[in-house]
């Protein structure tokens, strides 16, 4: 069998880059070695944010949300989306300065951002308590938002095979076949598999795929932890999250609220079993911040993994010694939010040999040597 | 003809889980992740059996050799209030 690209994981990036690749006319194969949508995006709370620190992942943020706006009608399925809000707390007036600075950097890249007084964060969720979340302020976009990762990802999927995409779930690559420096396909179930691009998107699991075209990538699995409660009428319209307690929660689609927080127990490496640290502590925080949900239910505890870069932003582009082994990942948390606008650079590479500057400025080769800028604004 | 209500918690009918493994989902995951099928409170113990049963059937499989979905705590709901040390 022969592709012109062969795709690495079925989450969010796997599933948008086999849409848009197989719409621009190319072959393609997406090899999931589980199902669909079973690492990150599956387990993820879907915010879309566009309040960084920096100015690439504010710019892929602000694209991003205006692909996320018409994607229900461009894959003709609903995906969920939603714009209501993201509401940062501020806790001190070091947080304050900090914040008045990424407000103007958001603002003067057309990002509708501002911050607000505790009057105003009670008004926008008037289940928060800004005494008990110890804020002094916050910082509010209104066309933040959500969307339903399953939804999404399935939405991709479907139009991706009516566009040819052969899409294989519970197959995992083996091998990453090279000849000289270049990439020439994968094996997978004993069958070799000829491709000109092989994408790794395979988010925590990257650094193994990455190894098997003999390329080492700073990247590391992070555990983290959710929890879900029963379902409530709609109380409120944000995600509220808040860099210091590194908490985020918001009230999804159904009426459930969702939610997470870095536990006391955190570690790295693949580690799946949930922690009673971090259930207590999140319950502990969520409700310090909303007092009223202490009367609510949890239902559902569970963990998936952060896939953390050096400097938190993603990595992406193609390697510069394994030509036709395009990277994808390194979204450390992210990877749902800034996938419309990374996947469709990465496909107008890939389709039309297209430039990006941001090609250039995530590429791997940034980490060689050179001061790196950290994306400050990381929750969950 | 009456429902076949399999999921009661979120109201999903046996119609509905056989037209999504038509359209391609055919691990309880991904049906899970469609339909919301064990994602209410009772937190699947009333249809995951069923699913698995119309599963297998529908793909020619044995219930043993599907993917099972994985359990997830807590194994009744339970409020934040009680979780967080506080009385209710």
């Amino acid at each position: 069998m022969k592709y012109d690209v062969v795709i690495i994981g079925g989450g969010i990036n796997g599933c948008s880059l086999a849409y848009q690749l197989s719409k621009r006319g190319l072959k393609v194969a997406l090899f999931e070695r589980d199902y669909i949508c079973s690492g990150a995006t599956g387990r993820c709370g879907a915010g879309i944010r566009q309040q960084w620190s920096t100015e690439e992942n504010i710019i892929l943020a602000r694209e991003s949300v205006k692909i996320f706006k018409n994607l229900s009608k461009e894959l003709g399925e609903d995906i969920g989306f939603r714009q209501g809000g993201y509401l940062i707390a501020v806790h001190d007036k070091k947080e304050l300065k900090d914040a008045e600075e990424r407000v103007a950097l958001q603002k003067s890249l057309g990002v509708d951002v501002r911050i607000i007084d505790k009057d105003e964060i009670r008004s926008i969720a008037p289940i928060l308590d800004p005494d008990g979340m110890r804020a002094i302020a916050a910082t509010f976009c209104p066309t933040d938002g959500h969307a339903d990762p399953f939804k999404t990802t399935f939405a991709y999927v479907k139009s991706a095979r009516k566009h040819g995409t052969d899409i294989f779930t519970h197959s995992e690559v083996k091998k990453i076949v090279k000849e000289r420096s270049r990439v020439k396909g994968v094996i997978v179930n004993d069958k070799n598999i000829k491709a000109d691009y092989v994408i790794n998107a395979a988010g925590a699991w990257s650094k193994k795929v990455a190894k098997l075209a003999g390329i080492e990538i700073p990247n590391t699995p992070l555990r983290k932890e959710a929890i879900v409660t029963e379902r409530l009428k709609r109380i409120f319209d944000c995600m509220v999250i808040s860099f210091k307690d590194g908490i985020y929660f918001s009230q999804q689609n159904e009426g459930q609220i969702l939610g997470g927080i870095p536990g006391p127990d955190e570690r790295t490496g693949y580690f799946f079993q949930p922690t009673f640290s971090f259930l207590q502590h999140m319950a502990r925080t969520l409700t310090r911040y909303a007092p009223v949900l202490k009367h609510i239910k949890i239902l559902r505890h569970w963990t998936g993994f952060y896939d953390v870069s050096p400097d938190a932003r993603p990595i992406i582009g193609e390697d510069p010694n394994v030509k036709g082994f395009i990277h994808c990942h390194g979204f450390s948390g992210h990877g749902f939010m800034l996938s419309p606008m990374v996947t469709k650079i990465l496909s107008e590479y890939i389709a039309d040999g297209k430039d990006s500057e941001y090609l250039h400025s995530l590429s791997i080769e940034r980490f060689k040597g050179k001061k790196i800028k950290r994306e400050m604004s990381v929750v969950g | 003809m009456s429902r076949k209500i399999v999921c009661r918690c979120e109201d999903i009918d046996e119609e509905e889980i056989i037209k999504a493994i038509e359209e391609g989902y055919t691990d309880f995951e991904e049906l899970r992740k469609i339909l919301r099928i064990g994602m209410g409170p009772c937190q699947g113990r009333t249809c995951i059996p069923l699913v698995l049963k119309i599963l297998a059937k529908k793909t020619g499989k044995k219930v043993e050799d599907l993917n099972k979905p994985s359990f997830r705590p807590p194994v009744i709901p339970i409020t934040l209030g009680s979780l967080s040390g506080e009385d209710e």
